[in-house]
């Protein structure tokens, strides 16, 4: 972006139109000011920010797990507390304790840094992986796209879960492996979304412009195309993440998840439902904590859609 | 006569509709009259934004969930329509209103049949029986002159031709009889002689059935054709009505007059009559400037009359038998007919030095498609070849501007393809500036070759890339090219190239979507320029942008060729822009060359006979030019299977015989180049009557 | 047409063939970890040798497959570590089980789904729209165990209106089915109508229901007539492959609730490493996988005009 200031110029009547009515946004330079724009773009839609609310409310407790955490996650103390009472170090179990005496609350809050850690970074491998390769099959089209298609076809056939319980099943449960066989289950998926894509856009003027500037096919891919499919690619950023995160819950309550000591949402339902006649409260707090931050991506993701629609 | 005694189809006083959005009630139509009376036809004109197509809709009653009528009555035969609730309207809509669309095949249902479509109009409107719907559909299509109804009946929408499916729309809107036809720029989305065919169809009906019809469209010249009446609007108001003949001729409203200035004429050239852009912009419509909405555009303008208040339509000085009304202030000093503008008469600019930049010689393009099945296998057609491109030969000189007609499917963009090194040649060469480029990709070719040959494109919308800004798409071919690498001077250089383009320098800064379309393509014209091109491709570079626009951004691209001497290839369809601006003209049709020649000499006879039939399916706007009319059948044969003589013979009206059939047609090569192939000889082309013909005014009695 | 299908069926093989090489070499390379894990982890070295030689295991790979892939063709899948029977005595009536499951969670789901779907694309923007958008969206975040749990808090520990497992134990008794269809049908049902919607609210913005309007045709009939049989295309497909999400969607459930279907069947073989009988599983689940996907292909290709009559 150029910096010094524009030379005024001899210009003759020429057409001045103002930009078209509605929100104007300013074009910035760096990652905060785009970061701001964004965030006040997603004002528009009420359904967004209920979503950003509550995605931002557990990223902020998991940052702050270490400060706001009451106790230790695998404390001991009073099995089967009651949601309120009284903590024999002091202090309340506000959600009550499991059977084991450990702080519901403070291994809720310490879990969420475990879900907020893998489920983003195995998301974003998932579309590394994806974009590129659904760049090369739709940019280059030919062989190489029909070898990458009849992959991912083969792949997406798998029941999602069966693919996760085989994988993990063999190679063990692990947070690397998880990120592994999330990885390879969910590239496919974006792969042909980034495909059809792809598809669309190679098809337009400015793409021919730059074919016809003798541009490189790298350079085509990612500077003139990617950069304009970031619409959907975003939408279904924020609908990975949502379903990443009930699988790691899922893994977590069939038992293939994080192994322990680490407090894991799915397995804290697993471990004590079969209790849960008498004491509901260790199953339905997690529960709720973990359909809460999957809404709140849900919301973030349909709240984008509408506000890309009214463009 | 006995016209004005019976009640109007349509009358309509004081429309005012507006549109609710987050910022207010914008109004998009205001103080809208109309008149119709049954059989006659009335033209709804002007360009995008300017409300026409909003007004049929609100005659239909279909505004949407933002739109409403805020202001006025309408009447349809003496009824309320306004009035009206949804069971009265339902009994309207496809009954006694029907309305023919811009985009045939969007308004077929793509999973029914054609037959199934049709019939329901009369089972609906009339409770008529299955047989007794089916045999009226079949006789609508033979009406509309489809061929093979039983076929068509049958069929799904998209296995009809363009023009099929629009005959097919029209079918379904006479089924009923109608009283008044609406059709909304019914002919746009089709090829030139199609669009011919589409005309005398309408003309047709109007004898035939009397529908009264209200024609909308930004073309003058079609309206011309089909209309008795015309209303000309601006910016939601209408500006100027009377009868045809009269508002064509002596027009009252500098803005139609401006109009008529943008317009190039088949039968005059760049320098005998320059495009008289009208200067300034449409305002947006929450912008709409005090008193008369043209004024700030307007050379008549005077402070104080024009925008004092609300300017009523008045009665021009010079009424005829039929009203003619405008809505200006200053009507007096429209009085005297329009002068030409004493634009600077540019001259014939005869290159200086004739070298050839451009040499095709026997270019081919044959595209491979392959049918992988068993039957193709034994059959041997495993792999057919459509041939796009077909011993092409010409020559370009250095700044000539050299246009290359014909319609879709014939094989210009593929030439371009080619040209640009986005495809290349299966056989045959082209030199550009003495090196082989024809079997050169892109990716193979040097810096300074892919600098000297440039393109604009044809969408405006699409040509930019949507998440840059616009300074730096252009600073990166700068860079590039090498033409400048230093980061001020790259910069320099691009408020340069503004400058040539007429923009303000601080459009570097601003997005794509904030631009319009003639901006837009503005910039595509910097940016082909960037590089000092030697030669550019024009790939129909206006055919997406209004009237007025048009004139000011092909103004623009001649200006800057003629400063750059540069040659210019232009791709169009549109024949009078083509007679306006090209020094040489070559016409294809299914990939080959049907005649090539200088501008003057392609215009005239003799001619090919497909150039004949081009030129008398362009819509010509001036009425004192009387034109032969020519309707080609069929369709362009495919080019997976051209026939092995002339391509053109499936659908000429001159064909000889057989001999047009099966063997190739001779080149007739006449003097300055002009040469036609054709089987005919070339004594008897020449005594073809030209197609078009200047007559006096008094003897324009033309019924449409 | 023949030739379409033809070729579809081929990926079909195709496909199958290539997951069984990928659960072979997944599954059974490691001939020592094979041992161990049939005959358990207290054995001896001799004792894994002479096991995997009598078992044939000393031989090359490819002669492994082959036999291998024809014994499971033939519906020969070995014996189950677990359950110490043929895989085959196992696996089908849970697999049946599973299919009842299934078939009435359908029976619910479809219905349902579709029928909010378009009564939300017909009035999109409306509050109806908005309830069920947001509905689905709701349902969609809540992972099947969670909301299992909280049904059967509800259901079965406060009103006690429901049993709490779905073992079966006393034959067959459809109120231990309610549960389970219960709980997939409303994590399911929000993705069809979703995408019901999202169709159906397109086909209402085209330019032929503006025409069939400007008929003059009554609502009604646009929307039973034109509107429907171009909106419905795409769900189809979209349902045919949610039987391929049931496939995934059981597991928790039947584990859940103990049900005794091919879900719950899989997780038991995973945890004990019960090789021979995930093969089987994984097999299985993949044919019916690939199965819908060609279904719904084919039928995507013929209800829709454009493409079947090129």
């Amino acid at each position: 972006m150029n910096k010094h200031t524009i030379p005024p110029a001899p210009v003759e009547g020429s057409p001045v139109a103002p930009p078209p009515p509605g929100i104007v946004r300013s074009i910035g330079s760096g990652i905060w000011t785009s970061l701001l724009n964004a965030l006040s773009l997603l004002r528009e839609s009420r359904v967004a920010m209920i979503g950003v609310g509550l995605v931002g409310f557990w990223v902020i407790v998991a940052i702050l797990a270490p400060v706001i955490a009451p106790y230790p996650p695998n404390a001991q103390a009073l099995p089967f507390a009651k949601p309120f009472a009284a903590h024999p170090d002091g202090g309340t179990f506000w959600l009550g304790a499991d059977h084991l005496g450990r702080d519901i609350l403070s291994r809720i809050i310490w879990g969420s840094r475990a879900v907020l850690f893998y489920a983003p970074l195995a998301t974003a491998c998932a579309f590394t992986v994806g974009i590129v390769m659904g760049l090369v099959a739709g940019y280059k089209r030919g062989w190489i796209d029909d070898v990458l298609s009849r992959i991912s076809d083969i792949i997406l056939s798998f029941p999602i879960l069966v693919l996760y319980v085989v994988i993990i099943s063999t190679f063990g449960a692990s947070g690397l492996n998880i990120v592994l066989a999330v990885t390879f289950a969910s590239a496919p998926g974006i792969m042909r979304i980034v495909r059809g894509l792809v598809l669309d856009l190679r098809n337009r003027d400015y793409v021919a412009a730059a074919q016809t500037r003798g541009e490189s096919s790298l350079r085509i891919m990612f500077v003139e195309i990617l950069p304009n499919a970031r619409g959907p690619l975003i939408v279904d950023a924020c609908l990975r993440l949502g379903y990443t995160i009930i699988t790691i819950g899922v893994l977590g309550f069939l038992g293939l998840g994080l192994p322990p000591p680490d407090p894991d949402w799915g397995g804290m339902v697993n471990q004590t439902r079969s209790m849960a006649t008498f004491a509901p409260h260790m199953t339905i707090f997690p529960v709720i904590a973990i359909s809460s931050l999957v809404l709140g991506f849900n919301l973030l993701a349909d709240g984008i859609r509408e506000i890309s629609l009214k463009d | 006569m006995d016209q004005r005694t019976q009640i109007p189809v349509l009358d309509i006083k004081g429309l005012s509709i507006s549109y609710h959005t987050r910022a207010g009630d914008i109004p998009a139509v205001v103080d809208f009259d109309l008149v119709i009376r049954p059989g006659e036809s009335v033209a709804l004109v002007g360009e995008s934004g300017c409300g026409k197509s909003t007004v049929a809709n609100a005659i239909m009653r279909y505004m949407g969930s933002n739109g409403s009528i805020v202001a006025g009555t309408m009447r349809f035969k003496g009824r309320d329509i306004l009035a009206m609730d949804d069971e009265e309207l339902r009994s309207l809509r496809g009954n006694e209103i029907a309305m023919v669309y811009q985009e045939p095949f969007a308004a077929l249902n793509p999973s029914m049949t054609i037959g199934r479509q049709l019939m329901e109009v009369p089972m609906i409107h009339e409770g008529i029986a299955g047989n007794e719907a089916r045999r009226r559909a079949l006789a609508i299509l033979e009406d509309v002159r489809l061929p093979d109804c039983e076929r068509v009946m049958a069929s799904y929408p998209h296995q009809l031709s363009g023009g099929q499916q629009q005959r097919v729309v029209i079918a379904m809107a006479l089924l009923s009889n109608p009283s008044l036809l609406l059709l909304d720029e019914p002919t746009t989305a089709l090829d030139v002689t199609v669009e011919a065919g589409i005309i005398e169809l309408i003309g047709e009906i109007k004898q035939k059935f009397g529908t009264a019809i209200l024609f909308i469209s930004h073309n003058l010249g079609l309206v011309r054709e089909v209309c008795d009446r015309v209303c000309v609007m601006y910016s939601g108001e209408v500006i100027e009505e009377g009868a045809v003949g009269d508002v064509f001729t002596t027009m009252r409203h500098p803005y139609t007059r401006g109009l008529f200035g943008c317009i190039p004429v088949p039968s005059a050239d760049k320098n005998q009559r320059p495009l008289a852009a009208i200067r300034g912009q449409l305002p947006l419509p929450h912008e709409r400037p005090r008193g008369c909405n043209f004024g700030p555009r307007c050379d008549l303008f005077v402070k104080g009359k024009c925008d004092a208040g609300p300017i009523p339509m008045l009665q021009a000085a010079d009424a005829g038998a039929a009203p003619h009304r405008a809505r200006c202030g200053r009507l007096s000093a429209t009085d005297a007919p329009p002068e030409i503008a004493d634009v600077a008469a540019v001259g014939d600019l005869a290159p200086v030095e004739s070298d050839i930049v451009l040499s095709i010689d026997e270019m081919q393009k044959y595209y491979p498609v392959y049918d992988r099945s068993i039957a193709a296998m034994i059959a041997g057609t495993s792999v057919r070849w459509v041939k796009a491109n077909e011993e092409l030969t010409f020559d370009a000189e250095r700044g000539q501007t050299i246009a290359i007609v014909g319609e879709s499917g014939c094989g210009k963009s593929t030439f371009a393809k080619v040209l640009m090194g986005l495809e290349t040649a299966t056989d045959g060469t082209i030199r550009f500036e003495g090196d082989y480029i024809g079997d050169t990709s892109v990716t193979s070719r040097t810096t300074g070759q892919i600098a000297s040959l440039q393109m604009v494109f044809q969408n405006p919308n699409d040509t930019l890339n949507p998440s840059q800004t616009v300074g730096s798409q252009i600073a990166r071919v700068i860079r590039k090219f090498g033409v400048e690498t230093e980061r001020t001077k790259v910069w320099a250089r691009v408020y340069e190239l503004l400058d040539l383009v007429k923009l303000p320098r601080d459009f570097a800064r601003r997005m794509p979507r904030q631009l319009s379309g003639g901006q837009k393509q503005r910039i595509g014209i910097a940016r082909a320029f960037a590089g000092n091109p030697s030669m550019v491709v024009a790939d129909e570079p206006v055919s997406a942008l209004d009237v007025s626009v048009q004139a000011a951004v092909t103004q623009l691209l001649m200006d800057i060729q003629r400063e750059n001497n540069t040659t210019l290839i232009f791709i169009s369809h549109d024949l009078s822009l083509v007679r306006y601006l090209a020094d040489k003209v070559v016409v294809m049709y299914l990939g080959q060359i049907m005649e090539q020649g200088r501008t003057s000499d392609v215009f005239e006879p003799p001619y090919h006979p497909y150039t004949e039939a081009l030129l008398s399916a362009v819509p010509v706007a001036d009425p004192n030019i009387e034109k032969t009319r020519i309707v080609l059948e069929g369709a362009m044969p495919s080019p997976l299977d051209p026939p092995p003589g002339c391509p053109f013979a499936s659908r000429c009206p001159r064909k000889l015989g057989a001999i047009c059939d099966e063997e190739r047609p001779p080149v007739h090569v006449m003097e300055n180049g002009h040469r036609i192939a054709c089987h005919i000889a070339l004594s008897a082309l020449q005594e073809v009557e030209p197609v078009f013909r200047r007559v006096e005014p008094s003897d324009t009695e033309d019924a449409a | 047409m023949l030739i379409f299908l033809a070729k579809r069926a081929g990926y079909m093989v195709l496909t199958m063939l290539v997951v069984s090489i990928l659960l072979f070499l997944l599954l059974e390379v490691n001939g020592d970890s094979i041992a161990v894990k049939v005959l358990g982890p207290y054995t001896t070295d001799e004792q894994r040798a002479l096991w995997l030689e009598a078992n044939g295991y000393n031989r090359p790979a490819y002669v492994r497959y082959l036999e291998w892939l024809g014994r499971m063709v033939s519906g020969d899948f070995g014996d189950s570590i677990r359950f110490r029977a043929p895989v085959a005595d196992v696996l089908w009536p849970r697999l049946a089980n599973t299919a009842i499951l299934g078939g009435v969670t359908f029976a619910v789901m479809i219905p349902l789904a579709l029928m909010l779907g378009i009564l939300a694309g017909m009035r999109e923007g409306s509050k109806l729209d908005r309830t069920i958008s947001v509905g689905s969206i709701v349902t969609t975040s809540i992972p099947e165990f969670a909301s299992a749990v909280l049904l059967t808090f509800i259901l079965v520990f406060w009103l006690g209106w429901l049993p709490g497992t779905s073992g079966m134990s006393n034959g067959f008794n459809a109120l231990e089915l309610i549960l389970p269809v219960t709980v997939l049908v409303l994590y399911g049902f929000g993705y069809i109508a979703r995408m019901t919607r999202a169709s159906m609210a397109e086909v209402m913005q085209t330019p032929y229901i503006r025409t069939a309007i400007l008929k003059g045709m009554p609502y009604r009939q646009v929307i039973l007539r034109h509107a429907l049989r171009n909106a419905l295309i795409a769900p189809f497909t979209v349902i045919m492959l949610q039987i391929n999400w049931l496939l995934s969607g059981v597991i928790v459930v039947e584990f859940f609730f103990a049900y005794k279907g091919f879900g719950a069947l899989l997780l038991e073989a995973s945890l004990n490493q019960d090789i021979y009988l995930i093969q089987a599983c994984a097999m299985v689940a993949v044919f019916v996988a690939v199965t819908t996907q060609t279904i719904a292909d084919i039928g995507y290709t013929y209800l829709n005009p454009r493409i079947r009559f090129a």
